[in-house]
């Protein structure tokens, strides 16, 4: 939000001018200060350690408030933990009051819903199950405060059209924040109950640590992400002129594999075997890779190990699936002249077939020392006149029609080998609504 | 004591408390049904989607937390609860063996011991709770008081269950005892913390709301376990990623086969016999799988791999590059540091740099020499300046202990 829009700046001030009129009632309610306080500060506290281990969002003290104080005071319960949080991103005023003023209106309608069902008696009686109702209502009213706000500066920030920027973003919340809703209640129940606060915040501790696992999962799956790609980085370091060849063959077994229907996790599988297929090139000499000129046939040999080497490496990676029979088999040919197994038509595995298309594809189209880049027609021409032979057909009318719809646009790759990810959306806390 | 016989002991015991709470609870019949069946199923819901992987200290949180809560129950939507410690243990025990069938078709997992342990723990808090609750001692305790006395069972029993888990590692591994404790209590502060909040929380919430209690909360807590089993399972796909770039050192012909896996294996051992915590093993044993990855970057591969002959320039400039390559792939920046400073003099050196050269060495030096050469190598350590003497001796230590001349492990 280097250069924030005015639209958006009049859309936070009339938001934080929302929240205001919600906290105005405040001094003429009966409310019970101490237990704001106490709120407020587990609530900054929890913030605190969200932005130490850069956890996702943590709703239950907040809902807990919804479910025991007047809307106007539980509205000031998350005040102190956003106002005074470090944000770390510029511009940090209208971030950090557009961030306060949105979560003291969610949970002022949040209390708001809950109150008018008639929740508060029934945490106060723990009348179950008939508190859950007023409870659901107060999350759902919760969740839709918070994804219609997001969506809205999404949708000014970034001019996504609205009703998209907030569809996805409520079905992906409803179901985190119901789960925080749980806790919430438990937390109200207990703390109205004659064990008191004491035992209502016990109910954090599981949660921090749920929490704590989902943070650390992201951090893992992150460097592991980053492990992949060294791998991929160490063939680029060995052989200089496929700089990026790597990713963009990995992005066009992804096309093809999205256009035969294939389901998510397959796609992805397949992703992996376009990125790893020349890993084996890391055994193959350094000199071989970077000659000039022609490979006499014993050099050739050499060169042709590279998908066993490949499959040695990677044999062990139990998550790549059926990405270690492409990487091995690759370099096949359907009327069998290819190696390192010369196997023919269906005996190639599917995988190895999409990223076999994939990876001329993408040597046709990427310049190399020795010559200029094809055009993409020039390219497919000869796919289809290699298709039965060398090629699967279905693969190459696959990759056709993909490229037909979606255009061909890979990934930029830095001269350091570190691909460049698309644009991360500026808006606000982005991540408060993700989990 | 020797170690079989504190395995037995262990095992017996539990056994007998098991049999003893069984046979009690047939005699004399079940009471409260309703609360029995629900804590029950409770229990067996955790323990069916308990996680057999490695490196994952408890494995059922959610039926360690309803057993233990069950344990504690003293009341039930406001009414007194009469089941006893006999049938409190009886329930988790048969929750605990339905639960563990799916387990055992698989076969995996070390389900004897996992519920060894449960049953001594939910024992120690149901023994300690229910009898002086059923004659009414806790009455003055009433409102936040008695919620923090249950707190204080919780903590009491997690601390012997500690005990139990350290000292039945001990049994099986054969790794020092403290280490081992000291592990187990830094666990309690995760895991272990958490449990023990739920286990009182339970307990409480069911005797404000009555059974409704259980599935409100415990749908937090089974997101909680499956949040730490996806972390497991990250952790062992990142681990093998990591024995694969390691493996392209040897895939390329720079070194020997298995020499990674070897050095990686024999230095976590010597790193737990000098005392590193769990985090620095980790970090110990990915810097000791890549500590030759910087060979990747020479044009023609050194003998054999062999860098301990290598002229200590030349070995600190293979470090160097093998730490840029470690920095490049997002690991741990702890990781690089140590691949980067294998090669410096052994007093400047942080300790697990110290622990991988010196391992490698005993590795390459051992790993031609054929019967006896493993005590010709650690001679050789002994007298060579390079390498620091109390890890030559840990290493020792640890070859004569575990018959390690040549670990298969990894």
């Amino acid at each position: 939000m280097e250069a924030v829009p005015p639209r958006a700046r009049v859309y936070v001030a009339c938001v934080v001018l929302g929240a205001l009129t919600c906290l105005l009632p405040l001094p003429a309610s009966p409310t019970t200060w101490w237990a704001v306080a106490l709120l407020a500060a587990v609530y900054a506290g929890c913030r605190h350690l969200a932005r130490r281990n850069l956890a996702g969002p943590f709703y239950p003290v907040l809902l807990a408030a919804a479910f025991l104080l007047p809307p106007a005071a539980a509205a000031l319960v998350p005040l102190p933990g956003v106002l005074f949080a470090r944000v770390g991103q510029r511009p940090e005023g209208l971030r950090r009051s557009w961030r306060a003023a949105q979560l003291a209106l969610a949970v002022w309608a949040a209390s708001r819903t809950h109150g008018a069902l008639g929740g508060r008696d029934a945490v106060a009686a723990s009348d179950f199950p008939y508190a859950l109702a007023p409870a659901g209502a107060a999350v759902l009213a919760f969740c839709l405060v918070l994804t219609a706000l997001d969506g809205g500066i999404h949708a000014l920030v970034e001019r996504v059209p609205a009703r998209r920027a907030w569809q996805g973003l409520f079905t992906r919340s409803l179901a985190p924040i119901g789960v925080h809703g749980l806790a919430g209640l438990m937390m109200a129940v207990l703390w109205r109950s004659p064990y008191g606060p004491v035992a209502a915040l016990l109910v954090l501790l599981p949660m921090c640590v749920s929490w704590w696992a989902y943070a650390q999962y992201h951090r893992e799956r992150a460097a592991h992400r980053a492990t992949i790609r060294a791998l991929v980085q160490a063939v680029d370091i060995k052989d200089g002129y496929t700089r990026g060849h790597s990713e963009r063959v990995g992005q066009a077994s992804m096309m093809i594999a999205r256009e035969l229907g294939m389901d998510d996790e397959r796609v992805e599988v397949l992703r992996f075997a376009g990125i790893l297929h020349d890993v084996g090139k890391l055994g193959v000499p350094t000199r071989l890779l970077r000659k000039d000129g022609p490979l006499t046939p014993e050099e050739r040999r050499v060169i042709e190990l590279h998908p066993e080497y490949g499959h040695e490496m990677v044999r062990g990676i139990s998550f790549l699936g059926e990405a270690r029979s492409a990487i091995l088999h690759h370099h096949e040919r359907l009327d069998g002249s290819g190696y390192p197994y010369g196997l023919t038509g269906g005996q190639i595995p599917e995988s190895a077939r999409v990223v076999a298309v994939a990876d001329a594809f993408d040597a046709m189209t990427s310049t190399r020392s020795y010559r200029r880049a094809r055009p993409i027609g020039a390219a497919l021409e000869e796919l289809e006149r290699c298709a039965g032979a060398q090629f699967d057909p279905r693969m190459v009318t696959a990759l056709a029609r993909a490229l037909d719809r979606h255009g061909w646009h890979p990934a930029v790759t830095a001269e350091d080998g570190v691909s460049v990810s698309p644009p991360v959306p500026p808006a606000a806390d982005r991540e408060e609504v993700r989990r | 004591m020797s170690r079989p016989l504190l395995l037995v002991l262990i095992r017996g015991s539990a056994l007998l408390v098991a049999l003893l709470s069984l046979g009690v609870t047939l005699w004399t019949g079940v009471e409260e049904r309703g609360a029995a069946l629900a804590f029950g199923v409770l229990v067996l819901v955790g323990e069916v989607a308990r996680w057999n992987g490695a490196g994952v200290r408890e494995a059922a949180p959610l039926g360690a937390a309803g057993g233990l809560s069950y344990a504690l129950l003293g009341e039930d939507a406001g009414r007194a609860s009469h089941h006893g410690a006999f049938q409190a243990v009886a329930v988790v025990l048969g929750a605990c063996l339905l639960g563990s069938v799916p387990h055992l078709a698989r076969g995996e997992g070390q389900t004897l011991d996992h519920l060894a342990r449960r049953i001594l723990t939910v024992a120690f808090a149901a023994v300690c709770f229910q009898p002086l609750y059923g004659e009414g001692a806790f009455g003055d305790w009433i409102g936040p008081a008695y919620a923090l006395l249950l707190l204080a069972l919780l903590v009491l029993t997690a601390l012997c269950g500690a005990v139990l888990a350290a000292a039945s590692a001990h049994c099986r591994t054969r790794w020092p005892f403290g280490p081992l404790l000291r592990e187990e209590l830094r666990g309690l502060l995760g895991i272990g913390s958490a449990v023990c909040a739920t286990g009182a929380v339970m307990a409480l919430a069911v005797a404000v709301v009555g059974l409704w209690a259980l599935p409100v909360f415990s749908l937090p807590l089974l997101l909680t376990q499956l949040s730490l089993r996806r972390y497991a399972a990250v952790r062992s796909t990142y681990r093998q990623t990591i024995d694969s770039l390691a493996r392209a050192t040897e895939v390329a012909g720079y070194t020997p086969s298995g020499h990674a896996r070897r050095v990686a294996a024999l230095s976590r051992a010597v790193g737990r016999d000098l005392g590193l915590t769990e985090p620095e093993l980790t970090v110990l044993e990915h810097a000791a799988l890549m500590h030759d990855i910087g060979q990747l970057s020479l044009v023609d591969p050194v003998p054999a791999g062999a860098t301990a002959g290598l002229p200590a320039e030349q070995q600190r400039r293979i470090a160097l590059l093998g730490g840029a390559v470690v920095r490049q792939t997002g690991v741990d920046a702890r990781v690089a540091v140590v691949v980067e400073r294998q090669a410096d003099p052994c007093r400047e050196q942080p300790l697990p740099a110290r622990i991988v050269r010196a391992v490698n060495a005993y590795e390459e030096k051992a790993r031609d020499a054929g019967p006896g050469g493993s005590l010709q190598a650690l001679e050789e350590l002994r007298l060579a300046a390079e390498y620091a003497p109390d890890v030559v001796e840990s290493l020792a230590r640890v070859l004569s202990r575990d018959g390690l001349t040549s670990p298969a492990m990894g």
